[in-house]
């Protein structure tokens, strides 16, 4: 977002929306968060089970597990069997948790999995604490992502969520910022759960436990430490799958052109 | 030893059956993606990332950081067995009905005296018990208790030459005729939770858990906790050892030698 914001700019106005930190940050991540994803789908399938605690394997109880009873797929979640056969389990006529679509690779195979994560991990920790630092010093954090106090109050944020619902957005000066929904979730994203998946993650590494062994009480133990990474990996998909149909909602070519260029042009106001 | 043949068979099978779905849009997803994980390139990029996560790790602790212990209460109410369970040599059955009474522990290679220790004499020796996780590459944990020798006696007592660089372990199992085998650095090797098991959960160790030696290398994943170690070599290089990538599962499918992550 640019400095100031003359009060002449209207809809139909093209602005500088995003600083090139913005959007290169944004396409690192959308290439390193779909190969950790995917990776991470094919080292979850070497044991899909999650367990809570310092120690998790075949003898103690699952909260969640995907596995095959013969050719029938499912997902257990505390008590409740779901039938995910095709799906989860069991796909292709073959026993596995997730399909060989999701996967990176597509076939078994954990050892070039973790080959993946590993490598792309640094591609989201290196970028992610530089724009860190940049979103402090640039004060884009501040000025761009903090909520104000008018909008954190409950009528106002549910407003928000009441014109969302109502697919209605932001048009004309008011779409130049960030509504407070976006707001919230990107704070969330980037303050929330990136370190979360980076902390357990480093979490289940048995040299990282040794050098930081606060990591163990912090997430409650290893097996823990999963489970949360495990939850996360699924938030994120949810924020990603609610981003994308976001931008094809509010018009995926003028979305795609300011997170390409920078420039985005204001929606038209609505004739009330 | 912490993987079963099982799923090596199931890519098989799998890549059969992609290959076979291959004109569907999915098929040339998967096909194009595989091709990129395959590419040497990629590979080679992919194992830069393998370098830096093993000197962060190494920068972010000294030689000495211990691995965390636990207490008796957080063992794992069942250590599960896994990998091989169950040596299928006639000389292993030999020694194993003996009760391990002849079983000889080699210590050689590039060291000033070559040493062959007693299962009499290693428990004669100092013992260092440790509680701690066991960590599959799988992503299971199990908490346990081992007893055993620290490497260090061993290495001290043989004398060690400056030029060896890595501590290659010779075990008693094999997968289909492929003699099981790991290494360590000499970091790892003289780290004070470094020890040849003897002893599990205040009994004599199991032949499921890798009677009568096992390694313990408790900043590390599971497969390079070493069963049924027979002969411990000083090395200055992994090259000349089974495949040259440091281990079994190094060498059969790709597993990282490095796995403190």
């Amino acid at each position: 977002m640019s400095d100031s914001a003359p009060d002449s700019l209207k809809g139909g106005d093209l602005v500088y929306r995003q600083r090139r930190p913005v959007r290169l940050w944004h396409w690192i991540n959308a290439l390193t968060v779909i190969v950790m994803l995917m990776s991470g789908l094919m080292i979850f399938n070497a044991h899909p089970s999650l367990y809570w605690g310092q120690y998790g394997a075949d003898n103690d109880t699952p909260w969640l597990e995907i596995g095959a009873d013969g050719s029938a797929g499912f997902l257990r979640i505390g008590g409740v069997t779901i039938p995910t056969t095709g799906v989860l389990g069991m796909s292709g006529g073959v026993q596995i948790a997730f399909p060989p679509l999701v996967t990176i690779p597509s076939s078994y195979d954990l050892a070039g999995a973790r080959q993946w994560h590993f490598a792309f991990a640094w591609l989201l920790v290196v970028p992610g604490i530089l724009f860190w630092i940049w979103g402090v010093a640039s004060r884009h954090f501040q000025r761009d992502l903090a909520p104000t106090r008018a909008e954190l109050h409950p009528a106002s944020l549910w407003q928000d969520i009441r014109n969302h619902a109502q697919l209605r957005f932001h048009t004309g000066e008011a779409a130049r910022h960030y509504n407070i929904l976006q707001k919230l979730s990107y704070l969330g994203v980037i303050f929330g759960l990136l370190p979360a998946m980076v902390l357990t993650g480093l979490t289940m590494s048995p040299a990282m436990d040794a050098a930081w062994p606060w990591l163990l009480d912090l997430f409650g133990g290893r097996q823990s430490a999963r489970s949360i990474h495990f939850i996360c990996a699924a938030l994120l998909v949810g924020f990603i799958l609610v981003h994308l149909l976001m931008v094809l909602l509010a018009g995926p070519v003028n979305e795609l052109r300011s997170i390409i260029t920078g420039w985005y042009r204001l929606p038209e106001e609505k004739a009330q | 030893m912490t993987l079963l043949k099982r799923p090596l068979r199931i890519a098989l099978t799998r890549r059969k059956l992609v290959g076979s779905l291959g004109a569907g849009a999915g098929g040339l997803l998967l096909s194009g993606c595989d091709r990129i994980t395959a590419s040497p390139t990629v590979q080679h990029v992919l194992g830069v990332g393998e370098k830096l996560t093993m000197g962060s790790q190494r920068l972010l602790s000294s030689r000495t950081t211990l691995a965390p212990e636990f207490s008796a209460l957080d063992m794992s109410p069942v250590f599960r067995t896994n990998g091989n369970t169950d040596p299928a040599s006639d000389a292993y059955a030999r020694h194993a009905a003996e009760g391990f009474a002849h079983w000889q522990l080699a210590v050689d290679g590039l060291v000033r005296r070559p040493l062959s220790l007693s299962l009499a004499q290693i428990r004669a020796m100092p013992a260092r018990t440790q509680i701690t996780r066991h960590d599959c590459v799988e992503g299971w944990s199990a908490i346990g208790k081992w007893t055993g020798m620290p490497l260090k006696l061993a290495l001290d007592a043989a004398g060690v030459l400056a030029s060896a660089r890595y501590v290659v372990f010779h075990c008693a199992d094999d997968f289909a005729g492929d003699p099981y085998y790991e290494s360590i650095d000499l970091i790892d090797a003289y780290h004070p939770q470094t020890i040849l098991a003897w002893g599990m959960n205040d009994q004599l160790l199991s032949i499921g858990h890798g009677a009568p030696l096992r390694l313990r290398v408790e900043r590390q994943l599971g497969y390079k906790q070493a069963k049924y170690v027979m002969r411990v070599e000083l090395v200055d290089s992994l090259a000349g050892i089974g495949g040259g990538k440091g281990g079994y599962w190094e060498d059969a499918a790709g597993y990282q030698w490095y796995a403190g992550i």
